[in-house]
C-alpha cells in the first residue's frame, strides 16, 4: 500500500514507507537516532527534542517529522550531538538525578544517554529543585526528582492501558505530573502489571520491592552503549 | 630535589569512597610513586602546600567555608584540578540537604531528631567550627574544574588511566566502561 521513500542519513542511503516518521525509518535501517520522549509502542510526542536531526538544513524532532523523498538528515554531525549534550546536561541539572542511589541505574536511558553523548560532568549550574515523592500506591512509588517531563507514562496509560492515570499539570518550570486523583496514585486505578510502569525511561516509576536485583555489570547498559540494539541490526545488514 | 610531577588530594565533603578507590590500583601505586611525588594529601598526611603541583585530585563537594578555602589553595597551588567522583562533581549524598533549608537540617540534627542527646538544647556555634554553607556546592561552582571524573566511585581503572594520560601529555580517552555515574 505504501509507496517507497528514498533519503540520506548522514550520506547512508535509507528507503523509508510513506507515512513513517524519520526515527522509525532510521531504526529500521539499523541507525540510531537517540530519544527520550519516543518508544515504539506509542504516539509520538515530540517534547525531549533529544532526537532533533537536520532535515535540508533546518532542525526537526526526528520522532515527529515524516520522511520525504531526496531529504538529506543530518544526525551525527558536531553540532547536532553538541545540541543533544545540552538537552541532556540540562535535563540533570533541572531534577535530583542522584546516579549512585537511584535503582534505576545501569538500566535508565536518561543515564545512559548521557554515557554515549560522553558527559562528565553538567555545564549549568544544578537547580536542586524541591519535588515530592508519592508513595500512596501500594506496589508503585512515583518520585517527581527524577521525572524527566517526556510523559511516556501519561501516553502509555491511555494507549496501552485503556486507562487515564496520569495528566500534565502547570506550564513552564511549574509543569508536573499529576493523578487523576487528589489523594495520589493509590487512589488512582493504577496497577502494577500496567505498561506505563516499564515504559518511564528514569527511576520516576518504580516497582516497589523489587530494587537493585541486577548485579552492576549486569545492567541494560553497563557494557554497551544505548542504541547498540539498534546500530547491530545495521552490521548485520551489510 | 626531586623533578618529579607532583600530586595533590584531599577529601572535602566526601567519604573518602574516592580515595580508598584511587588505592584500589593496586600495585600500581608502586609504579604511580616512581612517576610523581606527592604533596598536600591526606596519604602521606602532608598538610599543607611545600610546592607547585602538577595535578591537585579533589574529592567531595563544597559543605562548609573550609571546604571553600581547601578547595580555592588546591586552585592557586595546581595546574590541572580533577573533580573526582559524583559528590566533586554534582554534590552527591551530601547534596541531599540541598532540598531542605538548613535551619531544618540543623534543628534535625540536633535538637529534633529521634535520636538526639543534647541537654544543652543548642546547636553547636564554636567559633573554631567552620561556618556551614546554605547548601551543598559541586566543585566546579566554586573554581574552575579541568577535567570531571564521576562515579560513587570513580572505578580505578578510570583514575589510573586520567594519572597516565596527563603524565605523559596525551588526550584522554576513556573507554565507555569507565565513564560511569553510580
Amino acid at each position: 500500500m505504501s509507496a517507497t521513500i528514498h533519503f540520506t542519513i548522514d550520506g547512508v542511503e535509507v528507503t523509508g514507507k510513506a507515512g513513517q516518521t524519520i526515527l522509525q525509518a532510521a531504526s529500521e535501517a539499523g541507525i540510531y537516532i537517540p530519544r527520550l520522549c519516543a518508544h515504539k509502542d506509542l504516539t509520538p510526542h515530540g517534547s525531549c527534542r533529544v532526537c532533533t536531526v537536520m532535515v535540508n538544513g533546518r532542525p526537526q524532532a526526528a520522532c515527529t517529522q515524516p520522511v520525504s523523498d531526496g531529504a538529506i538528515v543530518e544526525n551525527e554531525t558536531a553540532e547536532i550531538k553538541e545540541l543533544r549534550r545540552n538537552l541532556v546536561e540540562m535535563l540533570f541539572v533541572e531534577g535530583n538525578h542522584y546516579c549512585m542511589f537511584c535503582e534505576k541505574s545501569g538500566n535508565c536511558e536518561l543515564q545512559a544517554l548521557a554515557y554515549r553523548l560522553g558527559i562528565q560532568a553538567p555545564r549549568y549550574p544544578y537547580f536542586f529543585p524541591q519535588r515530592a515523592l508519592d508513595a500512596t500506591h501500594p506496589d508503585i512509588f512515583i518520585d517527581h526528582n527524577r521525572c524527566i517531563l517526556c510523559g511516556r507514562c501519561v501516553r502509555a496509560s491511555k494507549e496501552l492501558d485503556g486507562k487515564n492515570v496520569f495528566q500534565f499539570i502547570g506550564r513552564g518550570a511549574h509543569k508536573r505530573v499529576g493523578f487523576n486523583a487528589p489523594d495520589g496514585l493509590g487512589h488512582t486505578d493504577a496497577a502494577v502489571s500496567d505498561r506505563f510502569v516499564s515504559i518511564c525511561p528514569v527511576g520516576a516509576i518504580l516497582k516497589k520491592r523489587v530494587g537493585y536485583a541486577i548485579p552492576v555489570g549486569q545492567r541494560l547498559f553497563d557494557k554497551r552503549p544505548i542504541g547498540s540494539e539498534i546500530e547491530a541490526r545495521r552490521a548485520k545488514g551489510k | 630535589m626531586s623533578t618529579k610531577p607532583k600530586v595533590a588530594t584531599t577529601s572535602l565533603a566526601g567519604c573518602f569512597g574516592c580515595h580508598m578507590s584511587l588505592l584500589d590500583i593496586d600495585d600500581r601505586i608502586l609504579k604511580l610513586i616512581e612517576l610523581v611525588d606527592f604533596n598536600k594529601s591526606p596519604i602521606n598526611d602532608i598538610k599543607k602546600f611545600t610546592d607547585r603541583c602538577l595535578v591537585g585530585i579533589i574529592e567531595g563537594g563544597c559543605s562548609n567555608e573550609e571546604n571553600v578555602h581547601v578547595l580555592q589553595d588546591f586552585r592557586k597551588h595546581c595546574d590541572v584540578i580533577i573533580a573526582l567522583g559524583d559528590c566533586a562533581t554534582m554534590g552527591g549524598l551530601p547534596a541531599m540537604r540541598n532540598h531542605v533549608p538548613l535551619k531544618e537540617c540543623l534543628e534535625e540534627a540536633y535538637l529534633k531528631g529521634p535520636t538526639v542527646y543534647n541537654p544543652g538544647g543548642k546547636v553547636p556555634g564554636d567559633a573554631e567550627l567552620p561556618l556551614i554553607l546554605d547548601k551543598v556546592y559541586p566543585c566546579q561552582e566554586v573554581v574552575k574544574v579541568d577535567l570531571f571524573l564521576p562515579g560513587c566511585p570513580p572505578p580505578a581503572d578510570t583514575i589510573w588511566q586520567a594519572l597516565v594520560a596527563l603524565l605523559n601529555n596525551k588526550p584522554l580517552e576513556l573507554p565507555y566502561e569507565l565513564i560511569k555515574y553510580d
